[in-house]
């Protein structure tokens, strides 16, 4: 789905004293079937930003439309519900959602508040498990034996059970192991193309956005800071430093080679084994003088 | 999100109340609730009235803090007063129209009846409008005290109303987030049939019960390698002390008990 922010704002307590802005006057498109990544410093309105995604807030001030669904101060859609099926939302720490007896009924849970048919749950919680990588085994284990990275696994299966057409991740990976991390992003990854999502991904993690994201959105303090494709967006070491955030390793490493090396190696998100090519040829080059 | 919620209703200041001892405020406030009950004439409610409102104005909360405290009580207020009115039959008739029959000792108690109540909510609620909870806590443990010699867990509870105190705002708003998120699983926890919004609790409370557990093994945990290990030979932080202020305030209140003792009627 399509989704635009149109000069939003969002005050958290207003007309108190403790009103607080957490966003302010936010543009931006992102094209369905893309892979967004939203980076930002602690407090600076990512989380506010999605929760706007399927209308657990409202803009105080501008227009938020997600799909055929608009978003305004004035006007909520009526079926919010809807909108809630199609944007399918993995939370910071999913596993604190757990509820249910079972595995299986816990998956089910999003679906059957869908009004999705009995004979078609079944089915989708065995495509969910397999999806995150869980054996069918577990169907009817409480979810509350399992360990923390199984559990975050069963909490992404009730998400994906619903099948949404977007899915909004606010830092899907925080507190796993670094293997688990890799898993459960290329998971994600997988089910983008798979299932031709817009997937929008709220991190810290500079390597995850520039491996993943195909569009990249800074956030500072509400507002945005930079927007653009990971290489035009990545190679800004100065702003990005402006807004404490780092540019990701293999940026640091191009841009310490050429310094080096005299050389002029561009980056252009280009893989390890690119890199290396193009090393090579630089070494070599050296070599052959 | 909504990090706003106050606690009890303390209203922050630095007025003499407010920097008030607060087992000063406590020892003051519970002999007042027994006094109030003494006072039967005009002079000896007037004088109730004026220390009140005197509390009251030193301590400079705002008066709509303070009325906002009556408001659960204006029901109770207005029922007992229209009771005396109707059911006291003692002294002169004064007000007599078909079947309302208005004795002049009726309204005198159902007046004085309703000045009671409101003596008594207004200085409670200057408590809790003017001490912090955990001076509250500190104040409740070191008047508890003397129990420790018939073993009551003395520390013991204080630690648990301040633990109590410190965690409602982390639940509440863990309550948000876990509301956002099965919200986001289709669970609709405002329309609908009550006994549907009855069931849309339990996604709630599920995980709200299961994090507290956790929480609290954590913290007691964490208390333990800290090494904690109860009230005994444990230093406080925030001392509480007696000051010239207080011992000042003692001495006007008992004034006041004297006077009210002199001017109530008896037999």
């Amino acid at each position: 789905m399509d989704i635009t922010f149109e000069n939003v704002d969002y005050t958290y307590q207003k007309n108190t004293p403790f009103e607080h802005k957490a966003l302010e006057d936010l543009s931006f498109h992102i094209k369905s079937g893309s892979f967004v990544a939203i980076v930002g410093h602690t407090g600076s309105g990512k989380s506010t930003l999605i929760s706007h995604l399927n209308g657990l807030s409202i803009p105080t001030d501008g227009k938020v439309k997600v799909g055929d669904y608009l978003l305004t101060n004035d006007r909520k859609p009526s079926d919010m519900k809807e909108l809630r099926s199609k944007v399918g939302v993995v939370f910071q720490y999913p596993e604190h959602q757990l509820f249910e007896e079972t595995i299986e009924k816990d998956i089910a849970f999003g679906p059957e508040n869908f009004g999705v048919p009995e004979s078609e749950i079944k089915d989708r919680i065995l495509k969910a498990m397999s999806a995150v990588g869980l054996s069918e085994s577990l169907l009817d284990r409480s979810p509350f034996d399992l360990s923390g990275g199984q559990m975050r696994r069963v909490a992404i299966a009730g998400v994906l059970a619903i099948k949404p057409d977007t899915l909004v991740l606010d830092e899907p990976t925080a507190g796993l192991d670094p293997r688990g991390q890799k898993e459960i992003m290329d998971m994600f990854y997988r089910l983008h193309h798979e299932q031709n999502l817009t997937t929008v991904l709220v991190t810290h993690s500079m390597e995850d956005a520039l491996k993943y994201a195909n569009h990249v959105i800074i956030l500072n303090k509400g507002k945005k800071y930079l927007e653009g494709t990971p290489e035009e967006v990545f190679v800004q070491k100065d702003a990005l430093k402006q807004v404490q955030l780092d540019v990701p390793e293999v940026v640091q490493f191009i841009t310490s080679f050429n310094k080096k090396f005299k050389t002029t190696t561009p980056f252009s998100n280009q893989s390890i084994n690119q890199l290396a090519k193009q090393i090579k040829q630089v070494l070599i080059g050296d070599e052959l003088e | 999100m909504n990090n706003s919620l106050i606690i009890g209703q303390y209203v922050p200041g630095d007025s003499i109340v407010h920097r008030l001892d607060p087992r000063t405020k406590i020892t003051i406030i519970f002999f007042f609730v027994f006094i109030v009950f003494f006072a039967n004439n005009l002079p000896s409610y007037s004088i109730l009235v004026v220390f009140a409102l005197a509390s009251m104005f030193t301590s400079k909360v705002p008066i709509r803090f303070v009325l906002k405290g009556l408001t659960p009580v204006w029901f109770l207020i207005i029922f007992t007063f229209l009771l005396h009115l109707f059911v006291t039959k003692e002294g002169t008739l004064v007000f007599d129209f078909w079947i309302f029959k208005f004795y002049s000792g009726g309204i005198f108690q159902g007046i004085a009846i309703s000045i009671r109540f409101f003596l008594l909510i207004l200085v409670t609620s200057l408590l809790t409008l003017t001490t912090t909870p955990i001076e509250i806590t500190d104040a409740i443990e070191d008047m508890l005290n003397p129990l420790k010699k018939v073993k009551f867990p003395v520390h013991e509870l204080a630690l648990m109303m301040s633990i109590s105190l410190r965690f409602i705002p982390t639940l509440m708003q863990e309550t948000d987030k876990i509301s956002r998120a099965q919200a986001s699983r289709g669970v609709d926890f405002r329309t609908g049939p009550i006994k549907d919004r009855v069931k849309a609790v339990i996604p709630l409370l599920v995980p709200l019960f299961v994090s507290a557990f956790k929480r609290a093994e954590e913290l007691a945990m964490a208390m333990e390698a800290r090494g904690y290990q109860g009230g005994e030979g444990r230093s406080k932080l925030r001392e509480l002390k007696i000051e010239k202020m207080d011992i000042f305030v003692y001495l006007i209140f008992i004034v006041v008990i004297i006077l009210l003792f002199l001017t109530r009627t008896y037999g």
